[in-house]
């Protein structure tokens, strides 16, 4: 990538070109499939026909991504950079959207009501979601994580009925907040244009370059406060310690596909932004902004491990659990350094990234598959998942490798992602930062754990039976996509050489 | 071949998992016949052995030796290998998987299949762990075959057995995040010598010297083993989880598990890091001398039974820490031979100690008294067993801590004198532990049912063991003799050939 080109070069400087034009089929064709759904809905409400035109929609998009990669890197517009990095994360993306639509699709068919914005918004968002990894400049940054939020916002409080409550709550509640960050973020954007005159991400990189690290506080006082307040953004919608107290209410509060797709896409997406972000401006040779990275690091997983322990429902558990992981995956992000080699580093974020996505999708695939029963009184609380073992093995065994894998047991993903962590902290030498992660994934342990052992426990009185006569439907989707993860969980931790080649092969090219 | 050996457990597990829908029964009797094909698959290589079959790999003499790549990222491979020591121990983990099985046959009424799954997977993890020469994985297997022992204590175990599994699994756990550290250290010195990473054993040997964080490193690999061994600072999970597990759950902990940490300190500390010999040696064995005192005094002042057999394990465990310590061939092979006998025995009174509170429902021993003239066949074999832990001439036992001690005193005079007094300790706790137990006024009044025909032939089977390595354990030292020499002479050359590199 040519750099200059978004140097100090406003908006309209490039016109696109037919290449350029081509490399961004994959946000086309999800525009495209806005508008038919936008189409379908105002001609004829069906909910069944929506489902399946997002999932085929996402899944032609998904598939547009192999014809792009002979033709990568294109510059398509000063605003998006298509690269094999963009590639990867698309792609993750779109397979989880293809993952998670099933299951929402299960959850809500047994509840009366009008489904067909839903899926509207789930596609709006998952475009955000594609802007933001594609993003190069603040602008389409600003722009992604507002069309994604925003849709998120109606997402959360989505279901109009009767006991409308809680779901409102965590809807205002993200609403606001996420307003408060949003303005955060802009003002710090405004106050890096000011200093630089330029919204790309690599203009920052060559300032830094230039101006001298130690007394960078003094010379470009308005660039660093514009840093931390964009940090400060990007760590509410990650939820990092100490922006992170929205996070078990929303969790709680909101429909539980909608709280799948807030702990997984939305956070992949602003953490595949942040890690193209530091890598590209150079972030790190901020040491005002490495240090606060490490001690948002060490607070989340600390705290988010420690609350956790106390938790008595598995969405708020899931809420405290994703802030520490979140916290270990900075510690990969913070091993960037001027020596060596970025690409470990950028593997090891990304591989992490996936093992998350794919144990959190297969913890949240069980809540929801319990939710999504005929009888609608959705229980979430952990006493509820007493005795799961022997009600139905199928979803326990599930659950369990879940909770195994990002408690980082091996066989399972999530060590292959732990492992990744242990290597490149080693490497760096950032053994204070290693010693939280044992401590963290200590307690991490304990909690992960006691569910698991909870879930044996003998039936406890208050569990109807009817839960017990309800069967899976093999041929289902929503079945489908949990056998599926569960397997993914199994396969990625046993074999993970294709996944590894992959990131190498894309991921690395950042930039 | 060795992978088979792990695969065919594997598939017996989900089969014996899966055959529970036929019948209660079923798993049961799928588990017994897959140990006992694995142990089939076993037996041409103790022949193969004997005529002396054996694959030189860099200098090394190993039965077998399997490598496939697994993650070439970091020169990760599927390697699992067989020596003298491997076999043994593996022989010894699928043979006390029978005896496992034999004990729990009348105990464990609920969710069979489920158990005979955990039973199967954890020996599965430890066959893995006494095979494999990769450090990765090596530390996949020493983490799978825990999560099976959390469940069958979680599940199966007695009154307080959610807290017992919890504290084992987050004792282990934490230690081997530490070992797991070690690796990683280890691959990445090996990563900047060379160019490229590495977990294979024998690129890693004696490169733990070289590093500058060596000491650190070899740290926690030792805080890992020794938790699992247990000594003395660490043990405080081994008590709660031995008496809270099910019988079955007892005989794997104490014949098998423990000796993990025992093969670990042989085969991969003192080789990755022989400088460690010379530097934390005296702290090593005298961690062992206190574990023979305090565990020996411990297990004298229990009043539950399968707690007072818990302590007298940690009291054994410390001769092999003196064993390794030592690091001469007759103390080595005395280690080993400890973690058979000991094996043996512990899991025979495990068994003893499930078989009693099956009967009066308590492990109290205060609530016992008087039970030989009910049930005399048990009362003598416990008589046996006591004896062998006590270290009767005659018995595998007094073998093992004999050679300890006598390949010990060659290096640490006063170590050794003091945990030759241990053996005071071991006596009197035995002997009280038959007497408060068989003698005296029977506490009791209802009729207390005698050994039957299965426990007596698994009774016989261990007892045939520990005579047959008390009185002609030649075969197996045989065995064990190449091993040893050949990494003592690993230890020493990689020392030497550090030294030439440093001049």
């Amino acid at each position: 990538m040519n750099s200059t080109e978004l140097g100090t070069h406003n908006l309209t400087a490039a016109p696109i070109g037919a290449d350029g034009l081509f490399s961004l089929i994959p946000l086309l064709l999800i525009s495209a499939l806005v508008v038919l759904q936008l189409l379908q809905i105002s001609f004829r409400r069906d909910a069944d026909l929506c489902y399946r035109l997002t999932l085929y929609g996402l899944i032609a998009a998904l598939g547009s991504l192999f014809a792009l990669f002979d033709h990568l890197p294109q510059q398509a517009t000063p605003l998006l950079l298509i690269d094999h990095y963009a590639l990867f994360f698309m792609g993750l993306i779109l397979a989880c959207g293809i993952l998670l639509l099933p299951l929402c699709h299960g959850y809500w068919r047994h509840r009366q009501l009008q489904l067909d914005e839903f899926y509207l918004l789930f596609t709006l968002s998952i475009l955000g979601a594609l802007v933001l990894v594609c993003s190069q400049h603040f602008a389409s940054f600003v722009l992604g994580l507002e069309l994604m939020s925003l849709s998120l916002v109606a997402m959360i409080g989505y279901p109009f009925t009767a006991r409308y409550d809680y779901p409102l709550e965590a809807a205002i509640k993200y609403l606001l907040l996420s307003g408060v960050a949003s303005a955060t973020l802009l003002f710090g954007v405004a106050l890096i244009y000011a200093d630089l005159g330029s919204l790309g991400f690599a203009s920052l990189s060559q300032t830094l370059n230039h101006s001298l690290i130690d007394t960078l506080l003094l010379q470009e006082p308005l660039l660093v406060t514009g840093i931390m307040l964009v940090l400060a953004g990007i760590g509410f919608k990650l939820s990092l310690v100490p922006f992170h107290l929205w996070t078990p209410d929303v969790y709680q509060g909101a429909p539980t596909p909608v709280t799948a797709l807030l702990a997984t896409i939305s956070k992949a997406a602003v953490a595949a932004l942040l890690l193209r972000w530091y890598l590209v401006s150079n972030g790190y040779a901020v040491p005002q902004l490495v240090w606060t990275l490490t001690l948002i690091a060490v607070a989340s997983m600390l705290v988010g491990n420690l609350l956790a322990l106390l938790q008595q429902d598995i969405k708020r558990l899931m809420a405290y659990s994703s802030i520490a992981h979140f916290g270990y995956l900075l510690v990969a992000l913070l091993a960037l350094s001027h020596a060596g080699s970025p690409d470990l580093a950028v593997e090891a974020v990304s591989y992490y990234l996936v093992a998350y996505l794919i144990s959190t999708l297969a913890v949240f695939a069980v809540i929801m598959q319990l939710g999504s029963e005929p009888n609608p009184s959705e229980r979430t609380d952990l006493e509820h998942y007493q005795g799961l073992f022997w009600r139905r093995p199928l979803l326990a065994l599930t659950l369990t490798l879940g909770l195994l894998s990002l408690a980082g047991i091996p066989l399972t993903v999530g060590f292959i992602g732990k492992f990744y962590i242990f290597t490149i902290a080693v490497e760096q030498d950032l053994w204070m930062l290693l010693i939280t992660v044992v401590i963290g994934s200590a307690i991490g342990l304990f909690y992960y754990l006691r569910l698991v052992l909870m879930m044996t426990f003998s039936d406890s009185s208050e569990v109807d039976n009817a839960d017990a006569s309800t069967t899976l439907r093999w041929r289902s989707g929503s079945t489908l996509a949990l056998v599926s993860l569960a397997l993914l969980t199994l396969l990625l931790g046993t074999l993970p050489t294709p996944l590894i080649e992959l990131i190498r092969s894309l991921a690395t090219s950042i930039g | 071949m060795l992978t088979l050996l792990i695969v065919l457990l594997l598939l017996g597990a989900a089969l014996a998992w899966l055959a529970e829908r036929q019948s209660t029964k079923a798993p049961r009797l799928v588990a017994l016949a897959t140990l006992g094909i694995t142990l089939l698959f076993l037996l041409p290589l103790l022949f193969n052995t004997a005529n002396g079959v054996l694959i030189a790999v860099q200098g090394d003499s190993w039965l077998l030796l399997e490598r496939h790549a697994w993650i070439p990222r970091f020169g990760i491979s599927w390697l699992l290998a067989m020596d003298g020591m491997s076999l043994l121990l593996v022989l010894l983990t699928l043979v006390l998987g029978l005896i496992a099985i034999a004990s729990s046959w009348t105990e464990i009424r609920e969710r069979q299949g489920f158990f005979y799954f955990n039973l199967l997977a954890c020996l599965a993890g430890v066959v893995g762990v006494f095979t494999a020469l990769d450090l990765f994985l090596f530390f996949v297997f020493w983490e799978v075959m825990l999560i099976p022992v959390y469940f069958l204590i979680g599940i199966w175990g007695h009154e307080d057995r959610h807290y017992a599994a919890l504290k084992f699994v987050i004792f282990t756990q934490v230690s081997s995040l530490l070992m797991l550290i070690a690796i990683v250290g280890l691959a990445l010195l090996h990563h900047q010598h060379t160019g490229s990473y590495s977990f294979d054993y024998f690129d890693l040997l004696g490169s733990g010297n070289r590093s500058p964080y060596g000491f650190w490193l070899m740290l926690g690999l030792f805080i890992a083993f020794v938790v699992k061994l247990p000594a003395f600072p660490l043990h405080t999970w081994l008590p709660d989880a031995h008496t809270q597990a099910p019988t079955a759950g007892s005989v794997i902990l104490a014949g098998v598990l423990l000796k993990t940490g025992a093969y670990g300190l042989i085969r991969f500390l003192i080789p990755l890091f022989p400088d460690s010999l010379d530097s934390f040696a005296p702290v090593g064995m005298t961690i062992g001398v206190i574990g023979i005192f305090y565990g020996a005094l411990l297990a004298f002042a229990q009043t539950d039974l399968k707690r007072l057999i818990a302590y007298s394990s940690i009291s054994h465990m410390g001769f092999i820490l003196l064993g390794v310590y030592a690091w001469n061939a007759v103390a080595l092979q005395g280690a080993v031979m400890q973690m058979l006998t000991h094996g043996f025995s512990a899991a025979a009174l495990f068994m003893l100690a499930g078989a009693v509170q099956q009967r009066i429902h308590s492990r109290d021993m205060r609530q016992m008294g008087g039970l030989w003239s009910q049930a005399p066949r048990m009362a003598a074999i416990a008589l046996f067993f006591a004896m062998a832990s006590l270290g009767i001439p005659g018995l595998g036992n007094f073998i093992a801590e004999f050679m300890v001690l006598i390949g010990s005193f060659q290096t640490n005079v006063p170590a050794t004198v003091l945990a030759t007094m241990g053996l005071v300790g071991a006596a009197v706790y035995s002997l009280i532990m038959i007497q408060r137990v068989f003698h005296g006024q029977q506490q009791t009044t209802h009729s207390l049912a005698d050994f039957d025909r299965r426990e007596l032939a698994t009774m016989t089977l261990m007892m045939l063991a520990l005579l047959m390595l008390g009185l002609y354990p030649q075969p197996t030292l045989n065995l064990l003799q190449p091993v040893m020499e050949q990494l003592q002479l690993l230890a020493q050359h990689s020392t030497h050939q550090l030294a030439g590199v440093m001049r």
